[in-house]
């Protein structure tokens, strides 16, 4: 019974977001070394995206992700995968982590990273892909 | 030429994409491939033929010491030789067969794949890589087989292949494990040369009977021959090559290639010669009975599978020279047969071949084509297939186990073969002409090619068999356990005993031909016999897996969550049980050294687990999950364990978002126990609870086993580049783990999403459908 919500959750929801999608991927680039990581991450942004959702409707939410949640979940598998496969490059056991120093802005980006970054997409898409067919199912039995 | 195989199914994806630009000359296009590995493999032929042995390494998987080396002797040369040259003229022949329909591209992905998967196997040296290439070839040929997918016989009958082929499959994986184990190597090369150690293990009997239920079921033996008939249901071209020179010959290779390394004892010669003469008789037998075309090659496809296992079993030096020529004579005419036999079915719209009659007038060059290649089917000279079959005869004159009934069996086969040569030959092209559902016309030459071609080289070494001996010599040199025999093919061998033994088969022959028609109606009353066959104890065991899968699913998954958690639980409780019990010991040394803070926090979850029990209100019940699950979260806190304590809020934060979403959908709380499902319930809880403390104390109290946690600590900042250790856990360590969670994640959430929208499909299907009108008054 998902309805567009209050004023005051309407405004908080818009404002928030922003600051939530940022503080969730603070969390995933950082969590190699402190407390965070992708999981983690994909949990507050799912939670971010979830705000949204109550406050402003699925509609809204499907026009701002412009993918949809299942989608995300495809492409972290992907991302995944493919971080299995550049020690196979390299002639190293598959999976074996890689490491890259990017010169200019002296980046460390890494298998592992990208790896996360799969974990990430995948949380987010699963909590959403069942999130919003919940509130599917719902606005359906509403306008019957 | 691992990159061309590996690179082969790339081009095989690609296949859609090349119909886009290449229209329908698509096949001809994908017919370079095949053609372009043959030149490769040919230029190789002067190191083969002087019994060198390629050896092409590459590791896949060092750490368990699986490779993807490649290893190409003589034995294998042929091999690959037949699959790319065979699977050219195949490509070219189905862009004719198939023109215009549909799903060409569909073929040409699938059967592309197939070739590349069987140029795998008979290459791969590795025993692991060579499994997985056999049951590349059982799944994409499950594809082929099932190609017109909208015909219920053709799904049956690929099911019926795949599950026969890969229920070997798993049987041949436990012989490969044996194998390593008492080969002590995963590499055929080294295994063909410890023959000796293998044939004294004490794992040998079992190994051997695994290895060979593989390689029977693949290769249709006796009682598995039912299904590669039934395998009919696939187009011509699919037929004409997996039945010619690739599929159902992939188990005769590895018997083949394990020959030096398990051949040559009583156990061996005993079962190959005679599972092998058994099965040549029934494939013979059961050909004679069938009008329709492609059954009656499929069935002499049978027979000559078993003549190729029963000379692998009598393995003398003469078998095994029988062994290659005979299957390279199969290889050439049953693949010319079978094209002949896709422009019969294609030109008349029938495959019946007592509805042909008289087409030799309308399509002469075909007739010429199926004369040649039945000739050498027949086993008359000047073919190929005489020098087969007089070698076939002279072998089975050598067999030392079981002589008389190996000869008796592999004379009828051979007689009986005679007449289904005569059938498929003689039949559709002489006699009056008959009107058939389309009026025939001469093939076109794409489709004529192909069989032109094999019949021509089926004659070319049947004139001139002297061409074969360094061929045939490099291959017995692979197979045998003596190196580089030297051989001599020839026509005419004088007046002897296997002479004399095709002479009176010929007669026999011709006289069931004459009589086929009687014949046939005689043996049609078999039928109640026939229909007790191994394929109806197939139908038996497939009847049999199915009740007993809905038997457990009834009792073990009734759509219950009380039960599953019960099921799930008390196995749980009886495999840690046992473990903990009986095989190890453990001391409980519990210091109660608990701080004010902690007992605090344990007072909470316990009452919130008690209170989450007993509320009788679903949202008081999940105010106090909701405490329990904080007070879990504060325990992560006080022991220092952020990710966990982060994680854990966030869980119970989602946790309450999902409850907001359903709450209201819920059925109203009801108490739906009875009160002694409620204790039964508290027991087990109480088992699970109680035995999981029990394993955590006696995990803490004793201090045996080095910690792996240390090593990660140890491990994660100059191995991992990261100070968090969890995630360097997570995404590093033990990514492989975790990326299979995210698969379980990924499921799990296509699992709710299909769910809810199904189900809400199904409401509306239900409320949109008009009321059901009485008509019953």
């Amino acid at each position: 019974m998902v309805r567009s919500g209050t004023l005051i959750l309407n405004v908080a929801a818009r404002l928030l977001l922003p600051l939530q999608l940022m503080f969730s991927l603070f969390l995933l680039l950082r969590g190699h070394d402190e407390p965070g990581g992708g999981f983690i991450a994909g949990l507050v942004a799912a939670g971010a995206f979830a705000l949204y959702l109550f406050a402003r409707g699925r509609r809204a939410l499907s026009e701002m992700l412009k993918v949809s949640p299942r989608d995300l979940v495809g492409m972290g598998l992907l991302l995944g995968v493919a971080a299995t496969l550049p020690a196979w490059w390299v002639g190293e056991p598959f999976f074996t982590a890689q490491w890259w120093t990017i010169p200019v802005i002296d980046f460390k980006a890494s298998t592992p990273l990208i790896f996360d970054i799969g974990v990430y997409l995948v949380v987010v898409g699963s909590v959403l892909t069942a999130i919003t067919a919940l509130v599917k199912t719902d606005q359906e039995d509403d306008e019957r | 030429m691992q990159l061309a195989v590996l690179g082969g199914f790339v081009v095989a994806g690609m296949a859609p994409l090349l119909h886009h630009w290449f229209g329908a000359r698509t096949p001809l296009v994908m017919a370079l491939l095949p053609a372009s590995l043959a030149a490769w493999l040919l230029g190789h032929w002067p190191a083969v033929a002087s019994g060198e042995v390629l050896l092409l390494e590459w590791a896949w998987v060092p750490g368990l010491d699986i490779t993807l080396t490649f290893l190409i002797d003589g034995l294998a040369w042929l091999f690959a030789m037949l699959i790319t040259v065979i699977g050219a003229l195949v490509l070219v022949y189905s862009g004719e067969y198939l023109r215009g329909h549909r799903d060409l591209p569909r073929f040409l992905v699938v059967i592309t794949a197939f070739m590349m998967s069987m140029l795998g196997l008979v290459l791969a040296d590795n025993l692991v890589t060579l499994f997985v290439f056999w049951e590349l070839t059982s799944i994409t040929s499950y594809l082929l087989i099932g190609f017109n997918h909208t015909d219920l016989a053709a799904r049956k009958a690929a099911l019926q292949g795949l599950f026969v082929t890969v229920g070997g499959g798993l049987a041949l994986l436990a012989g490969f494990a044996m194998l390593a184990v008492a080969g002590d190597s995963w590499s055929l090369a080294e295994l063909t040369d410890r023959g000796e150690l293998l044939r004294e293990h004490a794992l040998y009997t079992p190994l051997l009977v695994c290895v060979l239920l593989g390689a029977f079921t693949k290769s249709a033996q006796f009682p598995f021959h039912f299904w590669l008939p039934n395998a009919m249901a696939a187009p011509t071209p699919v037929s004409a090559y997996l039945h010619s020179a690739t599929m159902v010959k992939a188990g005769v290779y590895l018997l083949a290639r394990l020959h030096p390394a398990l051949g040559g004892t009583d156990g061996w010669v005993v079962t190959l010669s005679l599972v092998g003469a058994l099965t040549m008789a029934t494939g013979a037998f059961l050909a004679i009975q069938h009008t329709n075309v492609k059954k009656l090659l499929a069935y002499s496809t049978v027979m000559a599978l078993g003549a190729l296992t029963m000379l692998l079993g009598i393995g003398t030096e003469g078998a095994l020279v029988a062994f290659v020529a005979f299957l390279l004579a199969h290889s050439l005419y049953k693949g010319a047969l079978f094209m002949v036999a896709g422009i019969l079915d294609h030109e008349t719209g029938t495959k019946d071949v007592t509805a042909m009659g008289g087409l030799r007038r309308v399509m002469p060059r075909t007739a010429l084509v199926a004369g040649i290649a039945a000739l050498s089917l027949a086993g008359l000279p000047p073919l190929l297939g005489f020098v087969g079959k007089e070698l076939m005869f002279a072998s089975v004159l050598e067999a030392s186990a079981w002589r008389p009934l190996i000869l008796l069996l592999a004379f009828t086969a051979a007689f009986l073969t005679l007449a289904v040569a005569a059938i498929v030959a003689l039949r559709p092209f002489f006699g009056a002409p008959r009107e058939t559902p389309r009026a025939p016309h001469e093939a076109p030459h794409g489709m004529l090619a192909g069989p032109a071609l094999l019949a021509l080289l089926s004659l070319t070494f049947g004139l001139a068999p002297g061409l074969l001996d360094p061929l045939v010599g490099a291959t017995v040199a692979g197979i045998g356990t003596g190196a580089g025999a030297e051989v001599h093919l020839a026509l005419w061998h004088g007046v002897n005993l296997p002479l004399l033994l095709s002479l009176a088969s010929l007669a026999l022959g011709l006289l069931a031909y004459r009589h086929w028609d009687l014949l046939r109606a005689r043996l049609a009353r078999l039928e109640p016999l026939m229909a007790r066959g191994p394929e109806a104890g197939y139908e038996a065991l497939m009847a049999g897996l199915v009740s007993v899968a809905e038997w457990q699913t009834r009792m073990l998954q009734n759509g219950q969550l009380r039960n599953y958690l019960v099921v799930t639980l008390l196995v749980l409780v009886g495999l840690v049980g046992h473990a903990l019990f009986f095989r190890h010991t453990f001391t409980l040394d519990i210091a109660l050294a608990v701080y004010f803070h902690e007992a605090v926090v344990a007072g909470l979850m316990i009452a919130g687990a008690v209170a989450a029990c007993v509320m009788r209100s679903r949202l008081a019940a999940v105010a106090a999950l909701g405490v329990m699950g904080f007070s879990i979260a504060l325990t992560f806190v006080l022991f220092s364990a952020p990710d966990l304590a982060i994680t854990q809020l966030l869980v119970e934060t989602l946790t309450v978002i999902l409850l907001v979403l359903v709450l209201f959908r819920l059925p109203r709380f009801a108490t739906l126990s009875t009160p002694t499902e409620r204790l039964r319930d508290l027991a087990v809880a109480s088992l699970s609870g109680g035995l999981i403390t029990l394993l955590m104390l006696a995990v803490l109290s004793g201090e045996r086993l080095p910690r792996i946690s240390d090593y990660m600590v140890a491990n994660s900042q100059p191995l991992g580049h990261g100070h968090n250790i969890v995630n360097v856990i997570l995404v590093d360590f033990r990514a492989l783990d975790t990326l299979g969670e995210m698969f379980v994640l990924a499921l799990a959430a296509i699992g709710v999403y299909a769910m809810l929208r199904f189900h809400a499909e199904a409401y509306d299907a239900r409320r949109q459908a008009p009321p059901r009108e009485r008509d019953d008054g």
